[in-house]
């Protein structure tokens, strides 16, 4: 600015130097490295890291309570004596605790991409080396990062908490391994479905009453008609009707191929040849929501 | 810069580009079309996310078609519309923006410091963007596209929605962008006059064709139309219509259309005006006819009066 040059006579303390402009002449590392930019970035933003006090409250808490009741379950374990397993499977504990992973699904899917539509950010990372395809998948990866963090650090400290109690070994970490599989599958299947409803609810209240009424529309539909289906004494159906929600399709594939426990009425879990479906519909609606996201943000280019 | 060969871009009802060539060099260039005279499109090619119909274009000779993301990172873009966040700072949001252009974290961070206090922000960097007045959005607006020191940049009608200081600041900030950064500019509007003191060269595109290119200079020779409004006396009770004969009789071109002026005083005559000796011719006609000289000013040309008949026609002897 003409204001920073001052003549030569001005006194040497009073001096505003102008450097003028300076071209940048080091490295432009390109479109991975802004692709892994963006995924970290996301990622943070998902626990409100780099973002305003008051954004960091939901999603801390969030974590706090999930971590906090591992800790409990622990401590009880620890505490009472002859036990000889934790009191609650490595696999159910993502399905136990669906509320608060749904809740933070519809308070941080939106964060992520609604912003970006609301406000038409989107054109400025499109006229820059990332390209649509980085974009969805650095979102996608660090919204599925962000749920399994959410539920795979409370699968940690049931863990460390199962070898302090002394429980067998192969045992527990068997059941840890197949529930941060599970965990993995939850979060890749929920942050894809979190995106495309929040990719298509541009205003952010609408996206995280979408994602919440989704999740828990769902899962209550097919949870009443299970029990429906229970009390009638048409049990061959509900192994079925589980595939209808994200939660109970999870919990049909954990039961089938991950040792779990089925949390549908009378424990009436798809068996492997009906888990495979299970299966099938968990990729099938991963691919969807990547293909719906891809399709979206040809849209909103420039 | 940039280079387009009979580029065509067809939509199946509509007819974006229709085999545009245009050769721009460095330097400040203004790119004038009404809405819709294919602008955007010519950007979103440009910047090789469009692929075109048929013909070729390269930008710093890179081909479009193949090199997009190359081209991408040496070239900025700002675009018309609001593409700011409000929630976070102005700091935080080009330094999000420079590492999308590839710049490690710590030059991002310098570079953003750097060009957003050469755009003329200062403290308020810090605060977030919501609070920002139109201005200051659109410097940071353009901060963001010259935050990773591109080659080229392409600015979509950077003056809308700013006041006339406003513009005023904007159209300085973009002519220092070319004479202090050493940056070439492509800038769109759809005002000719606002082009007419900011670029070297303007080229004009209208239905996707090219419909003249030629310096700046040229181009204002032609399109300059004075607005004069005088006052009447008794001698001249209608001031404007004596004034009108004294200055065709004069020699000058005026046109036939008139405006109202102020409550109270006549109409607004239109002439073109072709040098500074065209001031003179008036001033002394007015002199002369001893009736009061309310205002003389030039006139911004909307881009459509550019295209009355009698303005092109204008164009094409001139260019003879």
């Amino acid at each position: 600015m003409s204001t920073h040059t001052h003549g030569g006579r001005t006194p040497e303390a009073t001096r505003i130097h102008n450097i003028g402009y300076r071209h940048y002449d080091g490295p432009r590392l390109g479109r991975a490295y802004a692709r892994r930019s963006l995924y970290s970035q996301s990622l943070r933003g998902a626990f409100g890291l780099g973002r305003s006090a008051k954004s960091k409250v939901l999603p801390m808490i969030l974590l706090g309570v999930m971590c906090l009741v591992a800790a409990i379950i622990v401590a009880v374990a620890v505490a009472t004596p002859n036990m000889t397993d934790l009191p609650l499977e490595y696999t159910r504990y993502a399905i136990v605790m669906q509320a608060l992973i749904t809740l933070f699904l519809a308070a941080q899917a939106p964060q992520s991409v609604s912003r970006d539509l609301r406000f038409k950010s989107v054109p400025l990372y499109f006229s820059r080396p990332i390209e649509r395809v980085d974009y969805v998948l650095a979102k996608f990866a660090a919204m599925a990062s962000a749920v399994f963090l959410l539920t795979a650090t409370p699968l940690v400290i049931l863990y460390l908490g199962a070898l302090l109690a002394k429980f067998d070994f192969a045992d527990q970490t068997k059941g840890f391994a197949q529930g941060m599989v599970s965990v993995a599958l939850l979060s890749v299947l929920f942050g894809g479905i979190g995106l495309v409803l929040a990719a298509f609810t541009p205003r952010r209240g609408f996206g995280v009453a979408a994602v919440i009424a989704t999740m828990t529309i769902t899962y209550g539909a097919v949870s009443t008609v299970q029990a429906i289906a229970w009390e009638t004494g048409s049990s061959g159906a509900i192994q079925w009707l589980g595939l209808f929600s994200p939660v109970t399709v999870i919990d049909g594939v954990q039961t089938a191929f991950l040792g779990a426990t089925s949390a549908f009425p009378g424990g009436e879990g798809p068996g492997t040849g009906a888990g495979v479906v299970y299966l099938l519909v968990v990729l099938a609606l991963v691919a969807g929501s990547y293909g719906v996201l891809m399709r979206r943000y040809r849209k909103v280019g420039l | 810069m940039i280079a387009t060969e009979s580029l065509s871009k067809r939509f199946p009802r509509v007819t974006a580009l229709d085999r545009l060539s245009l050769d721009i060099g460095p330097g400040v260039t203004g790119l004038v079309g009404a809405n819709g005279a294919g602008k955007s499109t010519l950007i979103k090619i440009l910047l090789g996310l469009s692929p075109a119909t048929e013909g070729r274009a390269a930008v710093l000779g890179l081909d479009v078609a193949t090199k997009g993301g190359e081209i991408r990172e040496r070239v900025g873009y700002m675009p018309e519309h609001d593409c700011l966040p409000p929630d976070v700072s102005a700091t935080e949001f080009v330094v999000h923006m420079a590492r999308m252009s590839g710049l490690p974290p710590t030059a991002a961070r310098e570079r953003t410091a750097d060009t957003l206090r050469h755009v003329g922000l200062y403290e308020e960097r810090y605060r977030p963007i919501g609070g920002y007045s139109t201005g200051m959005k659109q410097r940071v607006k353009l901060a963001q596209a010259l935050v990773h020191d591109p080659q080229l940049v392409l600015l979509d009608e950077p003056t809308n929605g700013l006041d006339p200081v406003g513009r005023d600041e904007m159209l300085g900030l973009i002519r220092r962008v070319h004479t202090d950064f050493g940056i070439s500019v492509l800038v769109t509007s759809h005002l000719l006059g606002e082009l007419e003191r900011t670029c070297d060269h303007v080229v004009v595109i209208d239905g996707g064709t090219l419909l003249r290119s030629s310096s700046t200079k040229d181009f204002t020779q032609t399109t300059t139309t004075l607005a004069v409004e005088v006052t009447d006396s008794d001698t001249h009770p209608d001031g404007t219509a004596a004034l009108r004969a004294a200055l065709v009789a004069a020699g000058l071109q005026v046109h036939e259309r008139t405006e109202d002026g102020l409550p109270g005083a006549g109409h607004i005559l239109l002439l073109e005006a072709t040098g500074e000796e065209t001031y003179d011719v008036v001033r002394d006609a007015v002199a002369d006819l001893g009736i009061g000289l309310v205002r003389m000013e030039q006139r911004r040309h909307h881009i459509a009066e550019v295209f009355r008949p009698e303005a092109v026609q204008a164009m094409e002897v001139q260019a003879r």
